[in-house]
């Protein structure tokens, strides 16, 4: 496993508002097909990691890259040049990002919603476009709601439409952030198992949750975070099991 | 002629009856006609409204004294009224008012898209040029800057093409460019941008701004995000608004009647003005004024209707499906279906 090349390589993200630092130096490396879950107390950073590995957080310093591509820069010499809108937008589909209310575009159907960003970011003819859509919400087991709008959808199928979304432009990563926070309980499981699927075909993605069960049967590796650092990382076993640090300890006994 | 079929359950749901007050109550046909009455369904006996009744003798009484007067007071003329009505100077009249409308809410909401979008950008100088626009043109009255307009050729005699500050390659005269109708378009949507402007850039922050982020995060281009995702959305608040402007500039372009432009107000006046039949005239207008603004008032029903897509589980009946089920229902005999709730 540890031979896949690595396709997430974060390297000394720092970001602050203000004068408040919320990252304090953020490495990471996720290799290809692997899952990394990332856990840690509220306000520790976490969304604010994901939204900086795809640049709708610009961090004050540090990088970010996707295969070998830094996001948001262009190295030239040892110069970083920031791109333009237009580039890191096109950047950007090569990652997938789930949000924890979805964001579904209302006023469009939900196979309009998956084909918006193929046809008009990669340029996908509309037709092969809507074959794919049609063939990753019967994935997600939504073949009956290609016409309907998000809002005749419940929370867990909105969901699992918002990861179709994303599926449908092949990204190398996929992020979520806290997918299964807005959803009633038992919507949560019907949305993990969907993520576990995608997981389960190879999918390189990185998960922020609160749910340790689906860290210990999906995580190739978990991340524990607190106040803008990362704690420890390792495989599930070592840092749900037998954490080495207090801080780790005392976030799991409370979670547990 | 008992029918068959016993009151079904399904047909006369329990719980407060969804039709509006007045209309009779399902429950009412539903009931079984025969004389055994079903008694796990008690038969519904509706609100008594003595008050509400009352208050609608009263207003029916004066709605008719109205009327009754309209009609029989010779004052009114009405005879001078059908004569002018559709007379051709008040059509070319309605013409040219229709024109204007449409120029200056064609040009105003395009020039006002620009200021929105200036506003809104990250640019502090396009933002403040945004800024200033809206003020200087919020803060001058339209007929003073009509005026203006019309004045141009004493403020310039001509306007040229060239370098800035340098020498000009091209110039006309003021006076064959702007005649009284162009300087009337260019104050109409001059004026109207500045208005249209804070409309449309308030239509955009009501959007949701997880709607943007999602966009973006989706690597939509920016100006498809904008024109896909963004303005449909922001539609549903900017129409009601940008409605009410259309028809307050509709009746607005009587200020051009200033100028001597042979809009309706102006016409009307130039007809009363000659045979001295003030009243009837003035009805005249009135009349088109209305007529127009209604048929404008149905466009806006049906295209908020359209940007309503998605908003609503269910949409709501357009009138005309409602009575077209209202009659269908009187011709069956069946009881009303419940009207699917609005939001
Ligand atoms: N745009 C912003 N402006 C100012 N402060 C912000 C902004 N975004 C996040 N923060 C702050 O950064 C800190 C980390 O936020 P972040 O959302 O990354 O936490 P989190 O680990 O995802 O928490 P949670 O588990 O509650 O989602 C918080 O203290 C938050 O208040
Ligand atoms: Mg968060």
């Amino acid at each position: 496993m540890s031979t896949a090349p690595v396709i997430v390589d974060v390297r000394g993200i720092h970001k602050s508002f203000g004068a408040h630092p919320v990252l304090r130096g953020i490495d990471l490396q996720v290799r290809a097909g692997e899952v990394t879950v990332v856990i840690g107390p509220s306000g520790s950073g976490k969304s604010t990691l994901l939204r900086a590995i795809n640049h709708l957080e610009k961090p004050n310093r540090g990088s970010v890259s996707i295969d070998g591509e830094l996001i948001g820069y262009r190295r030239r010499g040892d110069k970083l040049y920031e791109l333009k809108e237009r580039e890191i937008l096109r950047r950007r589909t090569r990652i997938g990002f789930v949000f924890q209310n979805f964001h579904l575009f209302p006023h469009l159907t939900v196979v309009e919603n998956i084909v918006e960003a193929p046809i008009s970011a990669l340029r996908r003819p509309s037709g092969e476009a809507r074959e794919r859509a049609h063939a990753l919400l019967a994935r997600v087991g939504l073949s009956d709601k290609a016409d309907a709008y998000p809002r005749q959808l419940s929370g867990g199928q909105q969901q699992r439409v918002a990861i179709a979304r994303a599926l449908a432009l092949d990204p190398q990563v996929l992020l979520f952030d806290e997918p299964t926070s807005a959803l009633d309980p038992e919507l949560v499981g019907e949305v993990l198992d969907v993520i576990k699927d995608v997981a389960r075909a190879g999918t390189t993605m990185i998960v922020v949750t609160h749910e340790i069960g689906f860290a210990r049967e999906v995580a190739d590796t978990v991340v524990f975070m607190d106040d803008g650092v990362v704690v420890e990382q390792g495989p599930p076993g070592d840092v749900l099991d037998h954490p080495r640090h207090e801080r780790t300890k005392a976030f799991l006994s409370k979670v547990l | 002629m008992t029918s068959a079929a016993p009151a079904s359950p399904a047909g006369t749901p329990p719980g407060p009856p969804t039709a509006p007050p007045g209309a009779a109550p399902p429950a009412k046909d539903a009931a079984p006609r025969s004389g055994t009455e079903d008694l796990t369904e008690p038969k519904v006996v509706p609100a008594r409204h003595y008050g509400r009744w009352a208050v609608g003798a009263a207003v029916l009484v004066l709605v008719a004294q109205f009327t009754h007067g309209l009609v029989t007071n010779p004052a009114w003329e009405w005879e001078v009224f059908f004569r002018y009505l559709l007379a051709d100077s008040v059509l070319r009249a309605v013409w040219v008012t229709l024109q204007l409308t449409a120029y200056g809410t064609l040009i105003g909401f395009a020039l006002g898209l620009v200021v929105a979008l200036m506003r809104l950008s990250k640019s502090p100088l396009l933002a403040g040029v945004a800024w200033a626009y809206v003020w200087a043109f919020r803060s001058i009255p339209l007929i003073v800057q009509l005026l203006f307009w019309f004045n141009l050729a004493y403020l310039y005699e001509e306007l040229g093409v060239g370098i800035p500050f340098g020498p000009v390659v091209w110039s006309f005269g003021t006076m064959h460019l702007v005649g009284a109708m162009s300087a009337a378009v260019i104050g109409l949507a001059l004026h109207q941008a500045a208005y249209a402007a804070e409309i449309l850039r308030g239509g955009f922050l009501a959007v949701d701004p997880g709607q943007l982020e999602a966009a973006a995060a989706l690597g939509i281009p920016r100006l498809r995000q904008l024109r896909r995702i963004v303005l449909p959305q922001a539609m549903r608040s900017i129409l009601p608004n940008a409605a009410n402007e259309i028809v307050s500039l509709f009746k607005g372009t009587s200020i051009v009647s200033v100028m001597a432009i042979g809009e309706l107000f102006y016409q009307v006046q130039v007809i009363y003005g000659r045979n001295g039949r003030v009243v009837p005239l003035l009805m005249v207008a009135t009349v088109w004024y209305i007529v127009l603004t209604t048929l404008l008032s149905i466009v806006q029903y049906y295209v908020e209707r359209h940007f309503a897509r998605g908003a609503d589980r269910a949409p709501a009946p357009t009138p005309v499906q409602r009575a077209r089920a209202f009659v269908r229902t009187l011709t069956s005999r069946r009881p009303l279906a419940p009207l699917p709730e609005k939001r």
